[in-house]
């Protein structure tokens, strides 16, 4: 089994961008990665990208083959469609095709147009990530499912409203003070826990400001082997190392818990038996925080808090830039923004670059050496976990 | 739009005759089934759904998507009915006022907004 190590990695700024089409932005994406990577497009053997709802969004399907054209590549191109985890399964399945020895250089990422479609219009579109007879049918959004998961999760460890809606507002809180120096998210400025106890509310106990927003952007990860950035003399120090996907039922009345996410504990236990790893020797996460609720239950799944223990973290510092584990110092998808089908690519890219040094927030973790990434799609019926370590 | 199971299953509750399908291991399920997640069975029969169940989790929904926008602000809730969870609208009651562990039971209404049928929960 070949190594895998990340040679290079492209982001679009995410934020709002409804002029620009889809192949566009991956292209930018694509084209920033081949150049951090050093290498050249003609020996990229395979593309990987996710994207979620280009069908809607752009009336595009067939879209793989569209994104290789505009990104400059002539081989093979696969779209890959879970739901926000997308782009995570394009980067898993791109990490088994180098390991398998079938490919030694693969581009992975995913790009999502958003912003064309009016509030209304996206949030149906997201919806379809939920169970359609049994879910959204019952008026359910994305939002309030993660709304029903929030109160399952405040019922079951006995915490009262107020005090679920503080800590919630501290996920906020610290994912925009992250999200400050990165200079690709969407918001980089403060959101102070007060403004975020006092916003609009969305399904309660989640208000706006609990929300990631609407995003258009994309993401790109050039993934070579071992050999390869050997042969080539890349400067490629990141390996990913581990990987693991895990399932649930799709409708959140089948699930055995409502306030845990069973795939993404399945999702780290693999990806951490793969890379020879417990949760104690993750020094860095970015885990997707699509809501507020969904940073706690991903930490917990983790394995870095008990069931019921996640969720104060963030107001008590842990999981703040200065703390013991650092969570989402890209600003996560709360503050960086959630181009759905981009941002399983994007959290790997953000990873690679705290570990390699040269993110705006590195500093805060200079000793890192591994790091880990989460990815769920709808309310976490998918999950897909990376770890990311510095080899050399 | 029609489908098939779906609809014969929501539309059962007008009668008050609702149903889940149950396995023969005795796993209870949501129609349409042909094969039990939990054990793999094909075979099912269809059994009465208890006449209310407890509320599990509940929100109050203020933005909908565009099929329940006049329906907002509205409460979704998942329902344990002991063999099967339900998940439906609150009706009959103010936003806010029903809450985890209310008892309430399932009944067929309409989205004020598109008229199409919707799965609702009447307090007891
Ligand atoms: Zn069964």
């Amino acid at each position: 089994m070949s190594g895998v190590r990340v040679a290079g990695v492209g982001l679009t700024h995410f934020g709002s961008h409804p002029e620009r089409t889809g192949r566009d932005l991956f292209a930018e994406a694509a084209l920033s990665a081949k150049e951090d990577a050093g290498v050249p497009l003609d020996d990229v053997e395979q593309l990987n990208v996710g994207n979620f709802a280009g069908p809607l969004s752009e009336g595009q399907g067939h879209l793989a083959p569209l994104l290789g054209e505009a990104a400059g590549l002539s081989c093979p191109a696969t779209r890959y469609e879970e739901a926000c985890a997308s782009a995570g399964v394009a980067v898993r399945e791109a990490v088994r095709t180098v390991r398998s020895g079938e490919a030694d250089v693969v581009l992975a990422g995913g790009v999502e147009r958003m912003t064309n479609h009016d509030t209304p219009e996206v949030t149906e579109s997201l919806a379809i990530a939920a169970d359609e007879l049994f879910e959204v049918r019952a008026g359910v959004t994305f939002p309030a499912a993660y709304a029903l998961m929030a109160e399952a999760y405040a019922d079951s460890f006995g915490i009262d409203e107020a005090d679920l809606k503080t800590d919630l507002a501290n996920v906020a809180s610290k994912n925009h003070d992250n999200a400050i120096p990165n200079e690709y998210a969407q918001y980089q400025r403060e959101l102070t826990v007060e403004q975020a106890l006092d916003a609009p509310p969305v399904a309660e106990p989640l208000g706006l400001f609990d929300c990631c927003p609407i995003t258009d952007g994309a993401s790109a990860v050039l993934l070579v082997s071992e050999e390869y950035a050997a042969d080539h003399d890349l400067d490629a120090e990141v390996a990913v190392v581990g990987t693991g996907q895990g399932a649930d039922r799709m409708a959140l009345q089948d699930r055995e818990h409502l306030a845990r996410t069973p795939a993404a504990d399945d999702a780290a236990a693999m990806a951490y038996d793969d890379a020879g790893i417990d949760a104690d020797a993750v020094d860095v996460a970015e885990v997707h925080d699509c809501f507020t609720i969904a940073e706690v239950l991903a930490i917990e799944s983790l394995g870095f808090y008990d069931p019921g223990e996640g969720l104060g973290a963030a107001r008590r510092g842990e999981t703040r830039a200065d703390g013991d584990l650092p969570v989402n110092l890209s600003g996560g998808l709360k503050a960086k923004g959630h181009p759905v089908g981009a941002t399983g690519g994007s959290q790997i890219a953000e990873m690679a670059r705290i570990l390699r040094g040269d993110h705006p927030n590195s500093d805060k973790v200079a000793d890192a050496e591994v790091g880990v990434t989460h990815n769920a799609g709808g309310t976490v019926a998918s999950a897909v976990v990376h770890v990311l370590e510095v080899a050399e | 739009m029609s489908d098939a199971g779906f609809d014969e299953w929501l539309h059962a509750f007008v009668a008050d005759d609702g149903y889940y399908v149950e396995c023969a291991n005795g796993h209870g399920h949501l129609p349409p089934r042909r094969i039990c997640p939990d054990c793999g069975s094909t075979a099912f029969s269809e059994e009465a759904l208890p006449e209310s169940g407890t509320v599990e989790t509940i929100t109050t929904v203020h933005v909908a998507a565009p099929s329940f926008e006049s329906d907002a602000p509205y409460d979704t809730a998942v329902v344990d009915f002991g063999p099967a969870r339900v998940t439906g609208i609150v009706v009959d009651a103010p936003t806010g006022a029903v809450e985890i562990g209310d008892e309430v039971e399932p009944d067929v209404g309409a989205s004020e907004t598109t008229g199409d049928d919707v799965l609702v929960l009447r307090p007891v």
